[in-house]
């Protein structure tokens, strides 16, 4: 028996080619008539002011680091629950302590404000 | 050479499937798309798309084609590498997503069991979470690319809106890997066969959601989020950010992110189909044919279902404001997420013990 996981890679590269051919074709049978305002960034119809690799809300970041911190410990909680059924108590006392200790990170994070948007 | 020519059949099989699936896939997403303007036609006593085609059914053909022959822009100061590969990406894992779906039973062909599936994954789950959350680059990417301010907050904003929501997306469905015990999406089904009886007559099928239905209101919330969908669509805000993230694309790089967003819709109703309402699973009846046939047909019917909700919701709900998504992605989804894990694990423990 073959991999599982050559279809998936058939795939990719049928599904790639697809995407490249369309792309492709659309860029070689669309018009061109190109002049200088309309190859300008958007903005309102306005004459652009600066460009866009400003500064950004530090929210952002914040909220990808939160992401990644809570993401970890809910892929974490998969193989767990998988095989929960054969753990009977003893997994459920050590998973609820695991996600006690989250729930602390959680509060704190919380009462600090992070999850605040406006501020 | 047996082993040989069952390589060769393998794989025959395989690209027969993908073809198939990869045909059936973007036919739905364009009649999605129709059909997402007829009902929110009449939601809004419109009559909708209605010349191309009788009642517009080639209005998806026609879009396309016109979108293959429109200028194709790109924005002057746009970093070309990565303003190209944005969209390519957004349509390639959209469509990649897809394989591990069942959508069926199995049934024989020359000796050869064939499973109405791309492949079957042990970890089929965490496969379709791995490549869709993938998707948050597509849009940060073609966000930042264009160098352009509108596209920039859009994708901003809506990579910080997908990520916030992944989490309960995640944590939506662990109540149900701890009922079925595996991560393969067709086993997930197994333990949704047969009724729950009450003084011996059937009344309720043992779907998951029966079981688990805080579990699927938080998923089904945080996918529609993760679509980027009404009432979650803030990346797309029309009246205070033009487009989103895509608004400096044109001609077919603009329709890439749309048969994305439409093919994603497909593939988590598609999840929340097998996840939580039986997959496949419905009343069997007929000659061999019909009995392959009907688990296709019930499939479809319940993701279409879905497909409805969603165009429905979009005719009926405002949008969020962004303060109010944020918390309540964090505020309210995540912590239900975590009671749901506590309060299954809880009743599993008790039950096994």
């Amino acid at each position: 028996m073959l991999s599982p996981y050559i279809p998936i890679l058939v795939q990719a590269i049928i599904v790639a080619g697809l995407g490249a051919a369309i792309l492709g074709v659309s860029a070689l049978v669309g018009v061109r008539k190109r002049s200088s305002e309309k190859l300008a960034p958007y903005e309102c119809g306005i004459a652009p002011v600066g460009n866009a690799r400003g500064r950004f809300s530090v929210s952002f970041y914040l909220v990808g680091m939160l992401f990644i911190l809570f993401d970890v410990e809910a892929v974490f909680l998969y193989p767990w629950a998988v095989v929960f059924k054969s753990l009977h108590w003893a997994g459920f006392i050590e998973m609820f302590l695991y996600i006690l200790i989250l729930l602390a990170g959680y509060v704190y994070v919380w009462k600090k404000g992070a999850l605040d948007w406006t501020r | 050479m047996a082993q040989f020519a069952e390589a060769h059949f393998f794989l025959i099989e395989s690209v027969v499937k993908i073809i198939v699936v990869l045909f059936v896939l973007l036919t739905a997403v364009a009649y999605v798309v129709w059909l997402e303007r007829k009902v929110v036609a009449r939601i809004q006593s419109r009559w909708g798309p209605y010349w191309v085609g009788p009642h517009g059914l080639l209005q998806p053909l026609a879009d396309g084609l016109k979108f293959l022959f429109k200028e194709d822009i790109v924005v002057q100061d746009a970093d070309k590498v990565i303003y190209w590969m944005a969209p390519f990406l957004a349509f390639t894992l959209a469509f990649l997503s897809i394989a591990v779906i069942p959508f069926g039973g199995s049934f024989q062909l020359f000796g050869h069991t064939i499973q109405l599936q791309i492949t079957d994954l042990n970890v089929g789950l965490l496969y379709v979470f791995a490549v869709t959350s993938l998707g948050v680059y597509s849009i940060a990417l073609a966000g930042w690319s264009a160098n352009s301010k509108y596209p920039l907050f859009g994708g901003l904003r809506s990579s910080a809106q997908m990520i916030s929501y992944e989490l309960s997306l995640g944590l939506g469905v662990v109540g149900v890997l701890m009922i079925s015990g595996t991560l393969s999406l067709r086993g997930v089904v197994t333990p949704q066969v047969g009724f729950w009886h009450i003084a011996g007559i059937p009344f309720l099928p043992r779907w998951n959601v029966f079981r688990q239905p805080l579990g699927f209101l938080v998923y089904f919330i945080a996918a529609i989020a993760e679509t980027n969908r009404i009432p979650f669509d803030l990346p797309e805000g029309e009246t205070e950010l033009v487009g989103g993230f895509h608004t400096e694309y044109s001609s077919f790089k603009f329709a890439m992110f749309f048969i994305a967003e439409y093919a994603n819709m497909v593939t988590v109703s598609c999840l929340a189909t097998l996840l939580f309402f039986g997959g496949w699973l419905g009343p069997l009846f007929g000659p061999y044919w019909l009995r392959v046939i009907l688990p296709v047909i019930w499939f479809c019917l319940k993701v279409f279902c879905f497909l409805f909700f969603y165009i429905w919701m979009r005719g009926t709900l405002p949008r969020f404001r962004y303060d109010q998504l944020m918390a309540f992605g964090w505020k309210v989804l995540l912590p239900l997420g975590f009671l749901n894990v506590l309060g299954t694990s809880f009743v599993i423990a008790w039950l096994h013990s």
